[in-house]
Order: structure tokens, then C-alpha cells, then sequence
């Protein structure tokens, strides 16, 4: 465990992914509030704190499914924080959602080519058939291959089981071969004997160094498993960010966890 | 060469693959088998239907896009050859203009209502074509000095395709090759190479995505895709193949008005036949077209002849009395709803 935790270099990279005191209210309520944070190539870095806390508010401000008051986001030094969601996924930055988000008629190839395809930048052609496009096909099923769901490719996606639909929302993921990959709580729901898949590939991307991986968490045994920062969030407030272990003592988090009967996990 | 022309989507179920070749064969040759009039023009209205009718498929079945302004494109497509025919006379070179400046009148014209109002609810969409539709309704029928008004405009196609021309002195099969048969043959290939093109855009990527969309556009626009740009852009495919089939239209009928072209009883054929030959299959555009089109052409006259034949039984020459025509359509529509929610072909794909 200790190595995974280990920082890769001494000196970090310059970040690809920034907020600046990103602000967003909903009526009288502020979800998230000033988060300034950076997020570094090879970094995986969990993203912490109680339900309602504005984790996936958080999210969906980077990933450009919400749209903030206040501040900025940035990639790679541009600001993109008026960019709608497509134009930031075709930016590098992918997205797993919380609640499974698939296209719930199509088969679960589909699912993944629909990804492979858009990343090809192929989606305005009228003239080709789909299927001359065997590369893509192709590596559709190389994906569903690695989350082993390559016998499942032409059922439904409406048909698979709770933890497949989860694998198969990060293969998605996986398919738009982003820089900046968000996941948002990838193992909710999932039988025990399936959670390592998920981890495994998950902890495969950290280990390749050159993406950025954030994961919305509240496994408290996922996270330390994974990720070589945590950041916490509390009532939209960043309140602590650092190292695994210094980040769970401090207590600030003791204290926000204690709410949650968490603190043992810690 | 079979799997490019069809873009790999087959019928997938050998009942409608019997039905597709006895459509197609009757089409090819029905100035043969069918002479006369009428049927020649049942025949010509059901190729330019099924392009009409295909292409609001692309729109409703592909993309889950509800428009009503789909006749309106339709009728700027008749409009445009009916008035340049009409304006400069018959000539092939009238008809390029019309049909040049038509097709650019329906690029801007469904680009822009894209823009404005497919990236809001689907509802919205839906109101603004049903408003512009009727605008231009409107339209047509007031500026009579320009469009004939309620009239509309007859007038003279070019040579080669008025009735009395003919291609050469002798017969095939008993049928002078008239311009009559020669226009039947355009429409025919023009309909079979755009029904086969549309075959194409829902089989390509650009299809695919529309359907990701329809299924979860939220989704799709979180994998990159540009909603908005994608459901403008079939919206105008759409409407540039509608307006091919108004000028096919007004060529065939050398005619052109508000009530053929524009008419909102057309908007309600079209969804009739997408809804009951199957949503998202395009070949249920040929289904649907051919049953409604016979149904409207010799329903009355079948009803007249089961009527007479009972006369003398209670009750039952009343109903099936040819003025009840459309209250039999209706209960075949009700049923055929009912019993195939998907169309009838996909309930033919589903017994496979």
C-alpha cells in the first residue's frame, strides 16, 4: 500500500485541471463554495466528505454538466468554464456518472462504440456505414473485453444486472481515452466479487502516470486503496487537502466523519 | 454491392421481405400491369410518399424529433417547381431554378428553426414548426398574385414530360411510352435512389449518434457529442428530402396549391403511416404509405360493393355505406395501434 501511496515526483507537474474559487448556488443555497483546487497528471485523487457536501456538484461543475455563479475552471491553463459538456469531453475531460447514465435501448456495444465513435470525431459522417468501421467496432470489443462483459456486447444495456451497468459505464469512460477521468462513485451498488474488476482497471490508468484520475468516494477502504490525495469537501466547502493518511488524522475530518459513524473507517 | 445499396440494414424478417419485393415489382412496373389514370397516379403518389414518409421517420423515428412543419418543407418543394414552371415556362432549365432555390429556402429555413428551438424541451420544438407551418399556410393562400392563392397554380411541364409526348411510335406491352410514363419513371428513381440514400444517413455514424440521443441525449452530449448541431442538422436533412418529394410531386401532377401541398391533412398522413408501418425502420414507410394510400383510393369503392352485395341485411349496408370510409380507417389505425405498438414492422421483426 505504502508505495501506491508514495508521490511520483518530488516536484508536481503542472496541473491539467484547475478550479479557482468555483462558486454555484441553487436558490439560497451555495453546493459548492470558493473550491479552489489542481488537479496533476498521475494523481489520483479522491474527493471526500458527507452526503450533500457537494462532491458530485463539484463534478459536474468540472465536467461542464453544470454551469458555475462564481470563479473558474481551467484545462491545461485555458479557461473552459463557459464551455458546454460536449465541447469539454472532446477536450479530454470524461465523465462516469453516480446514477448509471447508459443508452438504455441500444446493445451494451453499442454503448462503448457510441464512445469509441465520438472520440474517432467521425459522428458527422452520413455517407459511411457504421459497421465499414471495424477499428472502432474492433476496439469496443478490446473494452469489454478488459471489464469482462465481451459475452454480454449484444444484450440490451436495460438488461444487464446493477454491477455490469456499472461496469459498463466505465468502459464508456474508458472508451473516450480522456486525460481528465471522473469517476463518480464507480463501485455504488456493486456485489463484493466485483468491486476489484472495477479497482483494478481504475488502479491500471493511475499506474500509466500521464492521466489525471478523480474519484467521488465513500468507500473508506477504495479510497485508501487508490488514491495518493485526498480532498475534502464539507457543506460546499474545500476544508482539507493533502495526503491520505495527514488528511483522515486531521480534525477537521475526524470531526465530519464522526457525523456520518465513518470515523472508524478512517 | 447488395450491402452497400441497402447500407446493411435488411429487412430482417421474411414477410416483409416477400412485401418490399411485391411493393418494389409492382412499383417498377405499373404503367405495365396496372394501365390507366388512376392507378398510374395511386402508384406515383405512393413513391413520392414513401420518400415523404421516410424522411419524417428520420426526424420522429431516429431522432424523437415531433415536428409539424415537415408538409411545409414538402410544399415549398412543390411551390418552388410549380412556380418556376409556372413564371418562365416549361423548361428543364425552370426547373433546376425552382428546385435550386427551393432546396436553399428549406436548408435556411430548417437550419434556423433548428437552432432557435432544438436545444430547448421537446414540446417547444414541436409548437414553433406547428406555428411556422401554418404561417406559411397562410402564406400561400393570401399572396395570390404570386402562388394562385387557394387555386394554386397548374401548368406545362417540358416536353418530354407532357401526356402527349412520345418517346417512339410503336407500344411495349400494349402501352405507348407517353411523357406520362417517362415522369412516372423519374419519380420512380428519383424516390428509389432517396429512399435508399436515407437507408444510408440512419446506417451511418451519423445516424447512430441520432439515436444515442433519442435514447439519452444527456449522455450523449457527456461522450462529446453536440446535441443541438446533431438534431439541426437531421432536422434539415429531413427537410431537404421532403422538399424533393414537393417537387417530385408537383412535377408529376403539373400542379401546385395550398390543398395538395401544404394542407395540414397531409401533416396527419404522414404521421398515421410512420406510426402504423413501425417508428425507426424506414422500411414502415413503405408499409404505412402503400396500406393508406390504397385505403384512401379503394377503401370507398371496396365498402361500396360489400354494401351493395347485402343489401336486404339490417344494418350492416349502413355502415359499410362508402360514405363511412374514414370511420373504418380510423378503427383500423385505433387497432393497429393497439395491437402494434411498433408498427407493423416491427411486430414482423419480432415474430422472426
Amino acid at each position: 500500500m505504502n508505495n501506491i501511496r508514495a508521490l511520483p515526483t518530488a516536484t508536481p507537474p503542472a496541473p491539467v485541471l484547475e478550479t479557482r474559487d468555483l462558486t454555484i448556488r441553487f436558490g439560497g443555497h451555495t453546493a459548492v463554495n470558493t473550491v479552489s483546487c489542481a488537479f496533476s497528471p498521475g494523481h489520483l485523487t479522491a474527493i471526500v466528505g458527507p452526503n450533500g457536501a457537494g462532491k458530485t456538484t463539484y463534478f459536474n461543475l468540472m465536467s461542464g454538466q453544470l454551469k458555475a455563479n462564481e470563479g473558474q475552471v481551467l484545462l491545461r491553463g485555458d479557461d473552459i468554464t463557459t464551455l458546454s459538456a460536449p465541447s469539454r469531453t472532446r477536450r479530454g475531460i470524461g465523465r462516469a456518472f453516480q446514477l448509471t447514465n447508459l443508452f438504455p435501448n441500444l446493445t451494451v456495444h453499442e454503448n462503448v462504440r457510441l464512445a469509441v465513435q465520438s472520440r474517432a470525431r467521425v459522428g458527422l459522417d452520413i455517407f459511411t456505414l457504421w459497421s465499414r468501421r471495424r477499428d472502432l467496432i474492433d476496439e469496443a470489443d478490446e473494452l469489454l473485453r478488459s471489464i469482462t462483459l465481451l459475452d454480454r456486447r449484444d444484450a440490451l444495456a436495460s438488461a444487464l444486472p446493477h454491477g455490469d451497468q456499472r461496469k459498463l459505464e466505465v468502459a464508456i469512460l474508458l472508451a473516450l481515452d480522456p486525460d481528465v477521468l471522473m469517476f463518480d462513485e464507480p463501485t455504488a451498488g456493486m456485489s463484493v466479487d466485483e468491486v476489484p474488476v472495477i479497482l483494478d482497471l481504475i488502479h491500471g490508468i493511475k499506474a500509466r502516470g500521464d492521466k489525471t484520475v478523480l474519484l467521488v468516494e465513500h468507500k473508506m477502504d477504495v479510497v485508501r486503496s487508490l488514491a495518493d490525495r485526498i480532498v475534502v469537501l464539507h457543506n460546499g466547502y474545500l476544508v482539507a487537502d493533502g495526503d491520505p493518511a495527514e488528511v483522515m488524522a486531521s480534525p477537521i475530518v475526524q470531526d465530519a466523519y464522526l457525523g456520518m459513524g465513518l470515523a472508524d473507517h478512517v | 454491392m447488395l450491402r452497400a445499396l441497402f447500407s446493411g440494414d435488411y429487412p430482417r424478417s421474411r414477410v416483409l421481405m416477400v412485401l418490399l419485393v411485391l411493393v418494389f415489382v409492382a412499383l417498377l412496373l405499373a404503367p405495365f400491369l396496372f394501365p390507366g389514370t388512376r392507378p398510374l397516379n395511386v402508384a406515383a403518389k405512393i413513391c413520392i410518399f414513401i420518400v415523404l414518409v421516410a424522411s419524417y421517420d428520420l426526424l420522429l423515428g431516429y431522432a424523437g424529433i415531433v415536428s409539424f412543419a415537415h408538409t411545409m418543407f414538402y410544399g415549398i418543394g412543390g411551390y418552388g417547381i410549380g412556380l418556376a414552371l409556372y413564371g418562365l415556362g416549361p423548361s428543364w432549365g425552370a426547373i433546376g431554378v425552382g428546385f435550386v432555390l427551393a432546396l436553399a429556402l428549406t436548408a435556411v429555413l430548417s437550419a434556423l428553426i433548428g437552432l432557435f428551438s432544438l436545444r430547448v424541451r421537446a414540446i417547444f420544438f414541436a409548437m414553433i414548426t406547428l406555428a411556422v407551418a401554418s404561417a406559411f399556410l397562410i402564406l400561400a393562400s393570401q399572396l395570390s398574385g404570386f402562388t394562385g392563392g387557394e387555386d394554386g397554380r397548374s401548368f406545362r411541364a417540358p416536353t418530354v414530360l407532357q401526356p402527349g409526348f412520345r418517346l417512339f411510335d410503336g407500344e411495349i406491352f400494349g402501352v405507348a411510352i407517353s411523357g406520362r410514363i417517362i415522369t412516372y419513371y423519374l419519380v420512380f428513381f428519383a424516390a428509389l435512389a432517396l429512399f435508399l440514400f436515407l437507408l444510408r444517413v440512419v446506417n451511418s455514424p451519423f445516424g447512430r449518434v441520432l439515436q444515442a440521443i433519442r435514447e439519452n441525449d444527456f449522455r450523449a452530449e457527456a461522450l462529446g457529442y453536440r446535441t443541438v448541431v446533431y438534431r439541426t442538422l437531421a432536422n434539415v436533412l429531413a427537410a431537404l428530402v421532403a422538399t424533393m418529394a414537393g417537387a417530385l410531386m408537383a412535377i408529376w401532377l403539373r400542379y401546385t396549391g395550398p390543398d395538395t401541398m401544404l394542407s395540414f391533412s397531409i401533416m396527419i398522413d404522414i404521421l398515421l403511416m410512420v406510426v402504423i408501418g413501425g417508428m425507426g425502420t424506414l422500411y414502415g414507410a413503405v408499409i404505412g404509405v402503400v396500406i393508406l394510400v390504397l385505403a384512401q383510393n379503394y377503401l370507398q369503392a371496396l365498402m361500396g360493393g360489400v354494401s351493395k352485395a347485402l343489401v336486404g341485411v339490417p344494418l350492416l349496408p349502413d355502415l359499410l355505406h362508402p360514405d363511412r370510409w374514414v370511420l373504418w380507417l380510423g378503427v383500423l389505425f385505433v387497432l393497429s395501434v393497439y395491437f402494434f405498438p411498433t408498427g407493423i414492422v416491427g411486430r414482423l421483426r419480432q415474430r422472426r
